[in-house]
């Protein structure tokens, strides 16, 4: 590497001898007018669709006004944030938000880590690529699809988790419409179609550790509990520790579209989350600015989360995303 | 079996094995099984399925749902706007996440590290719902079949993979050595890196095609006009509104227990024939994945 970066230095040397003077912007952007070239579109998508809408936040401060369009309308400030806290639907959503959320990455989280040890101490190689191409196959279900799934399959007249739940005794229970069950088939289906493919990160994670580390264990008369426990697992801490900031991150946002495709009127005071309302008070009802502060009321909170946990990482384990 | 009959281990180092294998199994059947029964069940005959007696094998082998299918236009005129929105998108995904990825894969490019904040930025915070749904509204892209091409086209989570794999793979000094014979950066993008690269494009074409393909949200933000409904739009209809018939019929009522049957192996056949394009590019592409998710991982 010292070698590749000397070479490039003597490049620029050479070129900053042979053009006369300044080695300024204007040079390198003559030389690299064509890199400017290649990601040029790719910053105006970004710019328009990303940012633009991040300007547009402060519609959260405004009164929208269609002909005025969407940062022209007068300033209120904090109306409809007050609005929002102090509305009878405020404790319903935030609940609802953070126990879906808490629920999923608790149960959901853990999955995958133990999936990926478990994959990677089947020895027999036909046996682990049969496994791993079934686990990984229903992450590219649609989620339409696999609420669709949900339906045919939990329909307690029809369905065959239906009848199973029948044979147990259970035939009064809807798992598609009662408040009790709608989290947890939401986590569980959730794991289902996911844990495959959240497995791969780890199994990249493991693949790569250093095998004079197995010799050595097994020198040391390590049983496979403790090589699992003591060698790979402390293998794959940072990748976990990524992955739990980038989740706490979230914590308050949960998946729009399975949600609202899981709504019913018998499950709504459970499944009414902040998005799924941002959505309906928004999009069909038209009331922009409300919804907007809503919507930036959870972007915040995610936001800080975001910052605190990875805060909270640097100091304890030194690791952090940037 | 194999592995239980190797010799040379201990009495733990066996029930051990014994353990991983049983487990293995049930994780393979509880994610084989539900997708296996769909299959079964779209080919069965409807009563004997919804009244559980169909479970391991097709029972009362009918056609019926796919019949059903074939006749519904709402279903093909959603597959054909869906294919369309899918190839264009993806295709300028690709013209313009590959071109980005490999600016930012140049260490000489001095406004590297300044656009690489630019877009990682996006992944942690977002202007939110309503303003994008308004800016799309004042471009005029709302029932247009643009809103499902143009906005959002760049993956900053697909751009770092693919950069991260032209920093790993393509060497250094393969653009000096193409420049002191005067390969300009186009040329050597499109006659040296892009042939080399078979691999991140085949993993990151993947990614936005199946994003495409699935997409749900853009349909139901945006579109209005039935003609320009995408398959997701079409199928949220028939399985989770219930409305299998395109008559209106179906949905319970009088004859509810009897048309539900019906409907639900139009269900099961839907849920195939739209899954299908996806079940069949997947085998092909599989391999890549952990090295997909590998590169991407390197640095984020």
């Amino acid at each position: 590497m010292a070698f590749l970066n000397s070479e490039t230095k003597t490049l620029d040397r050479a070129a900053a001898i042979s053009t006369p003077k300044k080695q300024t912007i204007l040079n390198t952007f003559k030389r690299d007018y064509q890199l400017w070239i290649m990601i040029l579109p790719a910053i105006a998508v970004v710019f328009v669709f990303n940012y633009i809408p991040m300007y547009g936040i402060q519609l959260a401060f405004r009164e929208y006004d269609f002909s005025a369009g969407l940062t022209g309308g007068e300033w209120v400030g904090l109306k409809y944030f007050e609005q929002f806290v102090q509305s009878h639907m405020f404790v319903e959503l935030m609940r609802n938000t953070i126990l879906i959320s808490l629920a999923t990455i608790l149960i959901g989280f853990p999955a995958p880590i133990i999936l990926a040890l478990l994959i990677n101490q089947i020895k027999w190689k036909r046996a682990k690529k049969t496994l791993q191409t079934t686990v990984y196959l229903p992450h590219f279900i649609s989620m339409v699809v696999m609420v669709g799934l949900l339906n045919v399959l939990l329909s307690p007249n029809t369905g065959i988790v239906g009848h199973l739940m029948g044979a147990l005794g259970f035939s009064d229970v809807n798992l598609l419409a009662s408040t009790k069950t709608f989290i947890p088939v939401y986590v569980l289906s959730d794991i289902w179609q996911h844990v495959g493919w959240n497995s791969i990160i780890y199994l990249a994670a493991l693949s790569s550790v250093d095998p004079q580390l197995y010799d050595s264990a097994k020198m040391d008369g390590a049983n496979r509990w403790q090589i699992i426990r003591n060698v790979e697992l402390p293998a794959i801490i940072p990748t976990i520790i990524i992955l739990l900031i980038l989740n706490m991150g979230s914590i308050i946002s949960t998946g729009f579209e399975k949600i609202f495709l899981m709504q019913n009127t018998l499950n709504l005071p459970i499944s009414e989350v902040i998005e799924t309302y941002v959505y309906k008070i928004g999009i069909i009802s038209n009331q922009f600015s409300y919804a907007a502060a809503i919507g930036l009321f959870n972007t915040l909170i995610n936001f800080t989360l975001l910052l605190l946990m990875n805060y909270i990482a640097k100091r304890v384990s030194n690791i952090s995303l940037w | 079996m194999r592995v239980l009959s190797r010799k040379g281990k201990s009495a733990s180092e066996m029930l051990f094995d014994a353990f991983i294998i049983i487990i293995a199994l049930l994780v393979f059947l509880v994610v084989a099984y539900p997708l296996y029964f769909i299959v079964i069940a779209s080919v069965s005959d409807s009563t004997l399925v919804s009244t559980g007696q169909v479970l391991f094998f097709p029972k009362g082998f009918s056609l019926f749902g796919y019949q059903e299918i074939f006749q519904d236009s709402r279903i093909w005129t959603g597959y054909k706007n869906t294919i369309i929105y899918s190839v264009l998108g993806t295709a300028l995904n690709l013209a313009l996440t590959l071109p980005a990825a490999y600016v930012l894969s140049r260490t000489e490019f001095r406004a590297r590290r300044f656009l690489m904040f630019f877009f990682v930025f996006t992944m942690f915070f977002n202007g939110g719902l309503i303003p994008t749904y308004l800016l799309i509204k004042d471009l005029n892209m709302i029932d247009t079949m643009w809103v499902f091409i143009i906005p959002f086209s760049v993956n900053v989570f697909n751009l770092i993979i693919t950069r991260t794999f032209f920093e790993t793979s393509i060497p250094k000094e393969m653009y000096e050595a193409a420049a002191i014979d005067g390969c300009s950066h186009f040329g050597f993008f499109m006659k040296v890196v892009l042939p080399l690269s078979k691999a991140v494009i085949s993993v990151i074409g993947l990614y936005y095609l199946v994003w495409h393909w699935n997409d749900f949200f853009t349909g139901l933000i945006y579109i209005r006009d039935n003609n320009l409904q995408p398959l997701q739009l079409v199928l949220r209809d028939i399985l989770i509104s219930n409305q299998v018939f395109s008559e209106g019929a179906g949905s319970g009522g009088a004859a509810g227990g009897y048309a539900q049957r019906y409907a639900d192996q139009i269900k099961y056949g839907v849920i195939i024939v739209s899954t299908l394009p996806i079940l069949i590019i997947y085998p092909f592409i599989q391999k890549y994945f952990e090295k997909g998710v590998m590169i991407g991982s390197v640095k984020g």
